[in-house]
């Protein structure tokens, strides 16, 4: 495979599937670097997609790879705006598969509004793998507007975009070919951002629940903002399927990672309002009022379980691995 | 429904204490928070029966040895990549060129080995009855598919005699919450000479939240009227005598032996391994039965045997944690100082 040459073989690559995929004026000029309108204050982040398998229910890399950026972007409560792209083939990736990842970026690009504007091949020795790194710049809102993990007060409220655990649970049914209907929640989540900040909701803090899961990611905005948060579980969205799943490897939906969730913390006053701009979102249908910060020892992340008791939730350690008796 | 939440919460007679046996129960508890809905006059205790944390160095020390022969690969659940040998964990092995793969089902292990049949793939074959079943299905296919680039390292237990083992320790535990894993292939009866020979009774129970309270609530009355019955619990998936297909195909590829559990030296007739007549399929356990210990601080036995809680340890919380485990039991999720300290279960 010559296709990571520089040659005439590059070039074809380049020509025939990405700048095809991506076309775009800024990306059709072909030259070293994009030359982009900018803004006051942007927000600039980056990320690296391995995932295997290349495709799965709900999903493919390449979608991920887009939404992943984006929603780090989104985070941050900056609108998505350009992104690039970096590709690492393994000598033996088909020609189809590429295709179709390509035109999966450039579909879920073209739903978060942002423009693929600079990209890069490499072709390696392997079999076959195919990894994405994307990076990306937002415009923020003018002003002072900042969203941190240290904002959080007392009474606020914790609100979740949606079911938890979708997108483990795919990838590892898809890993183990366990077969169900299990779909990844890959999903660009600029739309319920710009919706909550439209709607004047005070939001102190922001975050895509990734690798690590919900229970992570509040652990550290409770150490940040030296908080307790409390969590109801019987009010944390999780689908019976996943739950199954869950049960059968001895994971924790809490801690399982996920590719179009996000959590926010909002005033309390902001509650009802903020969930309305959630649930306005296809991708924020089953969003819900998880929990609330409270006066309590600083740091901690406690759950009042189904059973009624209450029990202390620490960040995730190891790899959230399943248990094998 | 809360007449038994109520009296849990509000015992307030002598003591109790209660060995939750399985792993998964140890995790359960901490996951329901049944430990702030019941009176701390009802003490409950981590048992051995997680398969990572009762496994010796010198077993880890082996895997890590083969892992870093040619053309072998060493095949494992992910628990015990982290666990530390005398030296290294198999983790650690794999930056210098170990070869290490993390399935989810030891029957995983047959794909990988039909895809690369020039090389040997060693299953790090741990666990108690629930997971031999499995190991036996495992050869079975082999056999009957003729898959010869596969063998097991075992490190098998059972449950009957370590728990017997426990009771002659006198820690002071006064029931047992039984495994139900384990008792979906054994059955419940497994457990009535052990309930008569220390005087304890036993619970079968599943994994909710709520059938570990009513377990808890059965025990915690027999145990106030002196009775040392076994009392299922579980009967959607446990029977008197259990799974006998199952129990059937154990028997027919293992065979009983002496087996060393970590930190509590060698309990006879507590472990499993391959019949000779299987023996190829073996990767050397044969050689693996001494209990070499690790740091010297360490009090796993005591944990494991409820004569210490993990935090009586001196090690808790300080050179042992989960992203440095020194003892075994801070490695597994559910090994009972790891389930302690990532769920503070003293909520």
């Amino acid at each position: 495979m010559a296709h990571g040459s520089g040659g005439k073989a590059t070039s074809d690559l380049i020509g025939s599937i990405f700048a095809r995929c991506f076309d775009n004026p800024i990306l059709a000029k072909m030259e070293d670097a994009a030359v982009v309108p900018g803004a006051a204050r942007i927000a600039f982040t980056t990320d690296s997609f391995v995932v295997t398998p290349l495709f799965f229910q709900g999903g493919d890399i390449g979608k991920l790879s887009v939404c992943g950026t984006v929603n780090d972007l989104a985070m941050s409560g900056a609108t998505p705006m350009y992104l690039t792209c970096g590709f690492i083939l393994e000598e033996g990736v088909e020609m189809d598969d590429l295709e179709k990842i390509a035109k999966s970026m450039a579909q879920t690009a073209k739903d978060a509004g942002v423009m693929i504007v600079a990209g890069d091949t490499k072709v390696i020795e392997g079999k076959g793998g195919l990894y994405i790194n994307t990076a990306g710049v937002g415009f923020l809102p003018e002003g002072d507007f900042e969203v941190s993990s240290s904002f959080c007060r007392d009474t606020d409220v914790i609100l979740l975009s949606g079911t938890l655990g979708d997108h483990h649970a795919a990838i590892l049914s898809a890993r183990m070919g366990i077969t169900n209907t299990i779909e990844s929640d890959c999903a660009p989540l600029q739309g319920i951002v710009a919706e909550l900040l439209k709607e004047g909701i005070k939001v102190r803090a922001m975050r895509d629940v990734t690798r690590g899961g919900l229970a992570t990611v509040l652990h550290e905005f409770a150490a940040a903002s030296g908080k307790c948060i409390l969590l109801q579980e019987d009010q944390i969205p999780v689908t019976a399927q996943v739950r199954g799943l869950c049960g059968i490897l001895g994971l924790d939906p809490l801690y399982m990672g996920n590719e179009g969730k996000m959590v926010a913390v909002v005033a309390g006053q902001d509650r009802e309002r903020a969930l309305a701009c959630m649930r306005k979102s296809p991708f924020g249908q089953m969003a819900a009022v998880i929990g609330e910060v409270i006066p309590g020892e600083a740091g901690t992340l406690l759950l009042h379980t189904r059973t009624g008791g209450t029990r202390s939730l620490s960040e995730l350690y190891g790899e959230g691995l399943p248990r094998i008796c | 429904m809360t007449d038994y939440r109520t009296f849990l919460k509000e015992y307030d007679g002598r003591t109790i204490r209660i060995m939750e046996v399985c792993g998964t129960h140890t995790a359960s508890i901490a996951h329901a928070g049944i430990v702030s809905l019941i009176s701390p006059k009802i003490e409950l205790i981590s048992g051995p029966g997680c398969p990572v944390c009762v496994t010796v160095t010198e077993y880890i020390d082996r895997l890590i040895e083969l892992s870093l022969t040619p053309d072998t690969v060493v095949v494992t659940f992910g628990d015990m990549i982290r666990v530390t040998g005398s030296q290294k964990s198999l983790q650690d092995v794999r930056s210098e060129g170990g070869q290490v793969r993390m399935v989810y089902s030891p029957l995983d292990i047959t794909a990988l080995a039909e895809a690369q049949p020039e090389k040997t793939f060693v299953f790090a074959a741990i666990g108690f009855e629930t997971t031999t079943a499995v190991y036996a299905a495992l050869i079975d296919g082999m056999i009957e598919s003729g898959i010869r680039n596969i063998r097991l390292l075992t490190s098998l237990k059972t449950m009957p005699p370590v728990i017997d083992w426990v009771c002659s320790m006198q820690g002071g535990i006064d029931g047992f919450l039984a495994p139900g894993h384990v008792s979906v292939i054994t059955g419940s009866d497994l457990f009535v000479p052990l309930a008569v020979a220390h005087g304890v009774p036993f619970a079968v129970a599943g994994f909710e939240g709520e059938e570990i309270l009513m377990a808890l609530y059965a025990l915690v009355k027999m145990i106030s009227h002196g009775e040392s019955r076994v009392m299922n619990l579980y009967p959607s998936a446990v029977t008197p005598a259990g799974n006998t297909a199952a129990q059937h195909m154990i028997d027919k590829y293992f065979t009983s032996c002496d087996a060393a559990w970590r930190g509590m030296g060698i309990i006879p007739d507590s472990g499993l391994m391959l019949r000779e007549e299987y023996s190829m399929f073996d990767a050397g356990s044969r050689d693996l039965f001494s209990d070499h210990s690790h740091h010297p601080k360490c009090r796993c036995a005591k944990v494991i045997t409820g004569a210490l809680k993990p935090t009586e340890c001196p090690l808790f919380g300080t050179l042992c944690t989960p992203d440095k485990p020194q003892g075994a039991c801070m490695v597994s999720s559910e090994g009972s100082c790891c389930s302690y300290f990532v769920n503070r279960r003293k909520v």
